[in-house]
């Protein structure tokens, strides 16, 4: 017995010992969780969204930035011109600028950063932002000169993208290990399967921020995310990964909990290549099958927005159309009536998110109350990218689109899904070089109708951003403009 | 000379099982549909991005050629450059072992320290209340599953007494302490079905020991029944203890890779889970060739000591050469 004593008194002192010092917060230090690890440090060279989460804003700055609301806003370039012709933008690029390792900015390093990011075969994963580009030219230390084929009225936009931010020729082959940036924090280590280590830069060009140090420690399984907050462990979690755990939260005053809007649309995507999906009325019926709000509520516990068509609900151009294709089940069963399918039976293919999956369970359930026999397949994400995604082997799938202002992907011939819409064809061509914003504003309120109508896809709902932290902090962003957690505004208050 | 024979024999079965293994993995990653290039660079990348990253990747060649060049290089100790994290294999499975290693070896000594006393209590008390007691208590240790009491214990000695990480792991750089204590819960739930299977084998080998007429002989000849038991039946009872005990080291292994996950611990199960699902084929092979080096050096080591404590397993060995 003397030996169970003994067993017990270890673990317990050795618990005991190895208590988190991060219970107390200290007023220059966060500890910020995320679900993913990103595979390395590189914005330019992933599409993996927790790069951008770590190193947006914070280590790396583009010429351009998005800002918490969503607006462009000058970063490493002071301002910007337009030409008449709409072919060429001047920019004006900010003094005094150095990289962490001590090295200038200036256009030279601009012009290399852009070409680097635009070449043939760059491991870049949205080479579609710098489609326009015909060619950068260095006017001057200060000033850069970005020649356009065609007119690109998101041009700013598209510049302030991770994708798109400035990196030294000295240092950006070494920057998927070891990120070296212009912003506010430096890279300090990472410990892989563990955290990455920032710390405030002394040579910031800008307002030094509040905090000097930031972790992003990684947490994969929700269970142990909540209560890793619960436990001190970590004092913000920007995309909570569980919303049923929600109301444990919302009941503990210490715990700030904010609901805010992503890029995120969450579609059920149609496979119109192949029948009986490419009969307009089989898509509408699949659409009119589906209770949104009954998806919301069951794989979000209520905390998603419904959509009608592929733009979110804050975009100024936004109209609600989630009336054209409405739950609507004898409607659905009419359809698929008219267009004389019975016995349809199609699988979902379900990527591993949980928006994903737990979607997918609902409407493989709605889908059969009208008679379609729906089943359900779990996919890995590798799985998905290769045979859903690029292999078109699919009935349907779904999947939140989360990169901003992504309409253009309707437009794209050799795209996963697709539109035979020719109204909708043609004001997406003309959205890409329009460049007045009314005339814009017109365009996508057309784009949105035509989606609905044709019902390309079943439109769910916008992903939220579901925030998570502690209470004496503030400055973490709201929304989600873009995959980011920008920390230089993040302070504890108190 | 029988002794060299052996280890050589060893050897090669080791080889042979690793060689066997890499060629197992290495057809079931290219089974697998997806590919890392695609991974890496989502949804947007153009397919010649996209073939570029192949080629550098080296998945562009034919699959002989890749597994040729694997192998080659696998001889040298070179097990490649990770797809996804673009640095050395070597160098990932050496970081992820500093805490694995550290977590299957508390396990056993705690799966060890609760066994040992545990059995042998039992066993001395065979059929009364006692025994029953750690009999049910092995039977419930066995049926909870590890990755339910790992999440209890999170809740209790992290989230509600605050005395214990919810999860991590500092480093060694830390300190001592901090890293065994990240590590002793993960321990604790690895170690809780273990220390059950191996409560009722210390059970049963000293149970079937004490009938043997040894035992007897040696309480005739005036030995305490405590002497009895301790230089008699349990020095015979060593052989399945130690030989069961290497093969669970097998399943902490295995066993470690929802626990890690459970408590965050950036280990040599989590690296394995990752890299399967970014096909990262190099990160694969070299994670699993350690684990099943490790489980066959271990078992091996395990067979010795049995051999070394019970001299009739030695007498089964090839006879020595007389000097």
């Amino acid at each position: 017995m003397k030996r169970f004593a003994f067993v017990a008194a270890f673990i317990l002192t050795a618990v005991a010992v190895s208590a988190p010092s991060s219970a107390q917060p200290q007023s220059d230090r966060l500890i910020l969780a995320m679900a993913l690890e990103p595979p390395h440090l590189d914005p330019t060279a992933g599409a993996a969204g927790a790069i951008d989460e770590i190193l947006y804003a914070n280590v790396f700055e583009g010429l351009t930035r998005v800002l918490a609301n969503g607006a462009v806003a000058p970063a490493l370039a002071t301002s910007w011109t337009i030409a008449e012709d709409d072919l060429s933008a001047t920019f004006m690029l900010r003094e005094g600028v150095t990289f962490h390792d001590g090295s200038p900015f200036n256009a030279e390093v601009a012009k290399f950063a852009l070409d680097r990011a635009r070449a043939d075969g760059a491991e870049n994963a949205q080479p579609q932002l710098f489609a326009a580009i015909e060619d950068v030219v260095v006017d001057g230390p200060l000033q850069l000169t970005i020649r356009l084929s065609r007119p690109d009225g998101d041009l700013p936009y598209a510049l302030a993208w991770g994708d798109a931010v400035m990196v030294h020729p000295d240092s950006a082959e070494a920057n998927k290990q070891t990120p070296v940036g212009t912003g506010p924090f430096k890279f300090e280590r990472w410990r892989r399967g563990d955290r990455v280590v920032l710390v405030r830069s002394d040579t910031y060009w800008g307002e030094k921020p509040a905090l000097n140090t930031v972790e992003f420690a990684f947490i994969a399984d929700p269970t142990v995310a909540l209560a890793a907050l619960l436990a001190g462990d970590v004092h913000a979690f920007p995309t909570f990964p569980t919303p049923e755990s929600l109301p444990i939260l919302e009941a503990n005053t210490d715990y700030t909990v904010s609901i805010g809007t992503t890029e995120g649309e969450t579609i059920l995507a149609i496979n119109s290549r192949k029948a009986p999906f490419d009969d307009i009325r089989v898509r509408r019926a699949i659409s009119a099958a589906i209770d949104r709000q009954a998806v919301i509520d069951g794989a979000m516990y209520g905390t998603a927005t419904p959509i009608g068509a592929h733009v979110p609900p804050h975009d100024p151009g936004y109209i609600d159309v989630t009336a054209v294709n409405a739950y609507d089940p004898s409607k659905a069963m009419a359809l698929l009536e008219e267009a004389q399918v019975a016995d349809l039976s199609v699988e979902i293919a379900l990527p591993p998110p949980a928006y994903a999956r737990r979607s997918g369970e609902i409407i493989a359930a709605q889908l059969r109350e009208v008679g379609i026999d729906a089943s359900v397949r779990p996919v890995e994400w590798a799985e998905w990218l290769s045979k859903v995604f690029r292999g078109k082997e699919f009935d349907l799938t779904i999947v939140a689109h989360t990169e901003p202002a992504d309409v253009g992907i309707y437009a794209r011939p050799d795209y996963y899904f697709a539109t035979k819409d020719q109204v909708l064809k043609d004001a997406l061509a003309a959205l890409e070089t329009e460049g007045d914003p009314n005339a814009r504003m017109e365009l996508l309120k057309t784009v949105q109708t035509r989606m609905a109508d044709d019902a390309v896809n079943a439109f769910l709902f916008q992903l939220p951003k579901i925030g998570v932290w502690d209470a004496r902090l503030t400055g973490l962003w709201q929304n989600a403009p873009l995959q980011a957690n920008d920390v230089t505004g993040v302070s504890w208050s108190e | 000379m029988w002794r060299l024979k052996a280890f050589l024999k060893r050897v090669g079965v080791l080889a042979a099982t690793l060689i066997g293994a890499s060629l197992l993995i290495f057809l079931a990653m290219n089974v697998l549909p997806g590919d890392p290039a695609e991974v890496l660079l989502g949804m947007n990348a153009s397919p010649e991005a996209i073939a570029s990253l192949r080629a550098e990747m080296g998945l562009d060649r034919s699959l002989p050629l890749q597994f040729a060049d694997f192998v080659g290089r696998a001889l040298v100790g070179d097990f490649g450059v990770s797809a996804t994290y673009g640095v050395p294999v070597i160098d990932l499975l050496a970081e992820r072992a500093s805490v694995s290693v550290p977590l299957a070896v508390l396990s056993v000594v705690l799966s060890v320290m609760f066994a040992l006393p545990a059995g042998l209590y039992a066993a001395t008390r065979r059929g009364r209340p006692a025994d029953r007691a750690v009999e049910i208590g092995a039977q419930v240790g066995l049926s909870i599953p590890n990755v339910w009491l790992g999440l209890m214990l999170v809740f209790v000695f992290a989230v509600t007494l605050k005395i214990a990480p919810a999860g991590g792991f500092p480093g060694w750089g830390a300190g001592v302490l901090p890293a065994l204590g990240a590590l002793l819960l993960p321990a604790v739930s690895l170690a809780a079905p273990q220390a059950a299977i191996l409560t009722r084998i210390v059970r049963a080998a000293v149970a079937e020991a004490m009938d043997e007429d040894y035992v007897a002989l040696a309480r005739a000849k005036g030995l305490s029944h405590a002497q009895a038991v301790r230089r008699h039946a349990l020095a015979n009872a060593w052989s399945p203890i130690v030989t069961i005990i290497g093969l669970q080291f097998g399943f902490l292994v295995a066993g470690a890779i929802v626990i890690e996950t459970v408590f965050s611990l950036p280990g040599l199960g989590r690296l394995l889970f990752q890299g399967v699902a970014q096909r990262d084929l190099a990160v694969v092979q070299g994670v699993v060739l350690v684990l099943v080096a490790t489980v066959i050096v271990v078992n091996s080591l395990c067979d010795a000591v049995a051999d070394w404590r019970d001299p009739r397993r030695r007498a089964a060995i090839p006879p020595l050469a007389s000097p």
